[in-house]
């Protein structure tokens, strides 16, 4: 595919990608506006009166957690009995009662039951439970009050990952179509956008990591997700409707692109590398007790670090931003002078802080797609003797994660 | 005023922003030390900088990736 493209359209990609970059940051200051409302203070002593403990004033804690977890509705703006949210589908099985479909707008911020069912703190609780609840300790309610209920609502996060699924397949069955229609000519419109960065992952990750005879096989995979997590980065950091969730900042989404990792690996090792991991060439037999649990070990910690990592550094990210808005409003309680003057250093650093998760949304997808290829690489690689400059080359990678 | 709201915060949750803190330090130095050899290396081999550049990206995320064991155990101490 030849790739020819005139300086004009190289320097308007140029001007689009600077222009989006800085629509995105904006946008992201204005997130976390509509906490501003003075409402905000009843929502939360309404919260705190629910769980038994009364807060006052303004709980940055409480706030931070809302904004990073799961929730039944997608909140829109506005706080308390004002907030407009887009109501999302309940599914609900329980033992005693069977099956139930409804929307949460059913239950009206949490103030209302349905069907016997109550929303507490994002969870789904039968309503008597909650009364029997009070006289035990808080904690013991929390296990057993979602006793025999299962959830499998389409809570925001399963919301988000479909509206990303359906992006990614539009993305990518367009720009197929596009290689049929314009065979061997000039890329065009998104495809001019989309093919360097598979070649990227080509050419930088899976060649330079699995080797040149047996990348093509993990592609699909490794583009997969590189785009995956790459779009759902980007969309955590759109705080309006279609984006806003924190997806890759969700642990259990995290989980299992790492579980897919792993059972790539294990299902595609050669002979050679569980002989490397079960029973070192080379090595003495008493070494080889503490040797093999560790490498044991190491199998199963590579997957749970790549989890680890993608899910805390993007976590990392939004908590930071609702940090710096949340220390607005802990001045303001202090004095509404000390507010403003934060308010400016606060809105200065979190634009300064979009721009560096611009860069982390990529970093992540790359450095998630990269480790992958070279945990793939070392279960795919072939040990020739013969050829030393190859074993050596390969060898160097895996002997740096086998630091960690 | 700005002591009362530290005092509160090392009140609440003391021993995981200690955690944190040494955390982001040791993270701090790792990093920078993976940067600083890095600039080293490319202003030794300036055509060498794409190779260094990914390894460096490679090793500090592996360096982060140790950080953020620390900083998902301080969350969890902060948030229960």
């Amino acid at each position: 595919m030849p790739r020819k493209t005139t300086l004009l359209s190289q320097k308007l990609r140029i001007a689009a990608l600077f222009i989006s970059v800085f629509a995105l940051s904006v946008f992201n200051t204005f997130a976390y506006e509509p906490i501003e409302d003075t409402t905000r203070m009843d929502t939360l002593a309404h919260i705190s009166a629910a769980e038994h403990v009364v807060k006052k004033g303004f709980d940055a804690g409480t706030l931070i957690t809302e904004h990073i977890s799961d929730s039944h509705e997608w909140h829109l703006w506005g706080e308390g009995e004002n907030a407009l949210s887009i109501p999302l589908p309940i599914i609900l099985y329980s033992t005693t009662k069977g099956l139930d479909i409804f929307l949460s707008s059913k239950f009206h911020h949490g103030h209302q039951t349905y069907h016997g069912y109550k929303l507490a703190e994002n969870k789904i609780v039968p309503e008597n439970e909650i009364g029997a609840g009070e006289e035990n300790e808080v904690e013991n309610t929390s296990d057993s009050s979602t006793d025999g209920i299962l959830d499998f609502s389409i809570t925001k996060n399963v919301m988000t990952l479909m509206v990303s699924a359906i992006i990614m397949l539009w993305m990518f069955i367009s720009v197929a179509n596009t290689y049929h229609k314009r065979r061997g000519q000039t890329t065009k419109g998104l495809q001019s956008f989309i093919e360097p960065l598979i070649m990227f992952v080509r050419d930088d990750v899976a060649k330079n990591s699995i080797g040149e005879k047996k990348y093509a096989k993990f592609m699909p995979y490794l583009l997969t997700v590189f785009f995956f997590i790459f779009l759902n980065n980007l969309m955590g950091l759109i705080p309006i409707f279609p984006g806003g969730a924190n997806l890759t900042g969700n642990i259990a989404i995290c989980a299992v692109l790492a579980l897919f990792t792993l059972v790539i690996v294990l299902f595609s090792g050669n002979g050679h590398y569980w002989r490397h991991i079960f029973a070192m060439p080379g090595v003495p037999i008493p070494v080889l007790i503490i040797l093999t649990p560790i490498e044991i070990i190491g199998l199963v910690l590579r997957p749970f670090v790549l989890m680890i990592r993608l899910f805390a550094n993007i976590t990392a990210g939004h908590i930071i931003a609702l940090a710096f808005f949340s220390l607005i409003f802990i001045f303001g309680e202090m004095s509404s002078g000390a507010g403003l003057g934060v308010a400016v250093v606060s809105v200065l650093f979190t634009v300064f802080m979009g721009f560096l998760e611009l860069l982390v949304a990529f970093l992540q997808a790359y450095v998630f797609t990269l480790l992958s290829a070279i945990y793939i690489g070392a279960a795919v690689e072939e040990g020739h003797a013969h050829d030393e400059h190859h074993v050596h080359d390969k060898a160097q990678p895996a002997s740096q994660i086998d630091v960690i | 005023m700005m002591s009362t709201v530290l005092l509160e915060a090392v009140n609440a949750h003391g021993i995981a922003a200690v955690g944190a803190g040494v955390a982001a330090l040791a993270a701090g130095l790792g990093i920078g030390k993976i940067g600083g050899s890095a600039l080293e290396a490319i202003a030794r081999q300036p055509e060498a900088v794409n190779d260094i550049r990914g390894n460096m990206i490679l090793a500090a995320a592996l360096v982060e990736g140790a950080a953020f064991f620390a900083m998902v155990v301080a969350l969890l101490v902060v948030f229960k």
